[in-house]
């Protein structure tokens, strides 16, 4: 059985799981402390 | 650790850390999958298959370390009464199972060439299931605790109780006849079976995918304080 198929799957999942999961961390942090800070400037 | 109690020095400390964590994680990591895609050597009876060892051990690791991460969590919440404990525990939980998750299918994908399946119901494979369906049940608790505005102490709870699975899974592979293979690699005794071709780029892998853990529980966190500062000013304008 030839492996190349399984080798390039399981890296192509494991980089596309974890690009998907620190963007979507990372743009919530963003997002909550974007609205934090707006909220401290507020009188 | 009660000096990181207060949110802003840990932020002080957390800010900077995150991006240091994110950008040598990334880089370790896409150094040590490029290396064990297209330069490390074949195993000997495995053949080419052997190049997803360096997603599924990594993986492997840090879903179970994630586990262990709640579970310290859950300790320093409940005995401790840290305040920052139920914060570090909810975020250590998406990470963790998304990493246990990886550590399935990239195991799966690796035991059909090398065993003729995708999976048995063997002590290793069942015990590391069983523990994503933990982070599944960790995170619905956490969220209906959340929602009701509880503290969390249900939660840490089930996060020390399922800690048991640890050992389960760990010596599983001695305990019980298992299709999967036994323990290569020992840190405590310092001892190896694996070939210093095969095993440095592994430690690579793993340290790589470790600082990049470490980075997003860190964003997570940073995200749950933030959203908490949010909600503690809303009330206060309400008011």
């Amino acid at each position: 059985m030839n492996p190349w198929p399984f080798i390039w799957g399981a890296y192509a999942l494991t980089v596309a799981a974890m690009v998907a999961l620190t963007l979507r961390s990372w743009a919530a942090m963003r997002r909550a402390e974007a609205e934090a800070a707006a909220l401290s400037e507020r009188p | 650790m009660h000096i990181y109690a207060n949110p802003a020095r840990f932020l002080n400390i957390a800010r900077p850390l995150t991006g240091w964590l994110g950008w040598v994680g990334a880089v370790l990591a896409v150094a040590a999958l490029s290396y064990g895609l297209f330069a490390a050597p074949a195993e000997r009876l495995q053949g080419e298959s052997v190049r997803i060892l360096y997603v599924h051990v990594p993986a492997a690791w840090l879903g179970m370390a994630g586990w262990t991460g709640i579970a310290l969590a859950a300790l320093m919440q409940l005995v401790w009464r840290h305040p920052l404990a139920a914060v570090a525990g909810r975020a250590l939980a998406v990470p963790g199972a998304v990493f246990t998750a990886i550590c399935l299918t990239t195991g799966s994908l690796w035991g059909r060439p090398t065993w003729g399946t995708y999976w048995e119901w063997d002590g290793r494979m069942t015990s590391m299931l069983v523990m994503l369906f933990l982070y599944l049940g960790y995170l619905a608790l956490a969220g209906a605790e959340k929602e009701r505005g509880g503290e969390g102490r249900l939660t840490a709870i089930f996060g020390l109780t399922g800690a048991v699975n640890l050992p389960i899974i760990h010596y599983s592979v001695t305990w019980w006849n298992t299709l999967h293979q036994g323990q290569s690699l020992s840190i405590v005794r310092g001892t190896s079976t694996i070939d210093a071709s095969m095993l440095w780029p592994l430690l690579a892998s793993a340290l790589g995918f470790s600082l990049l853990f470490g980075a997003l529980v860190l964003m997570r966190m940073r995200t749950e304080l933030a959203l908490n500062k949010v909600e503690a000013r809303l009330k206060r304008m309400a008011a």
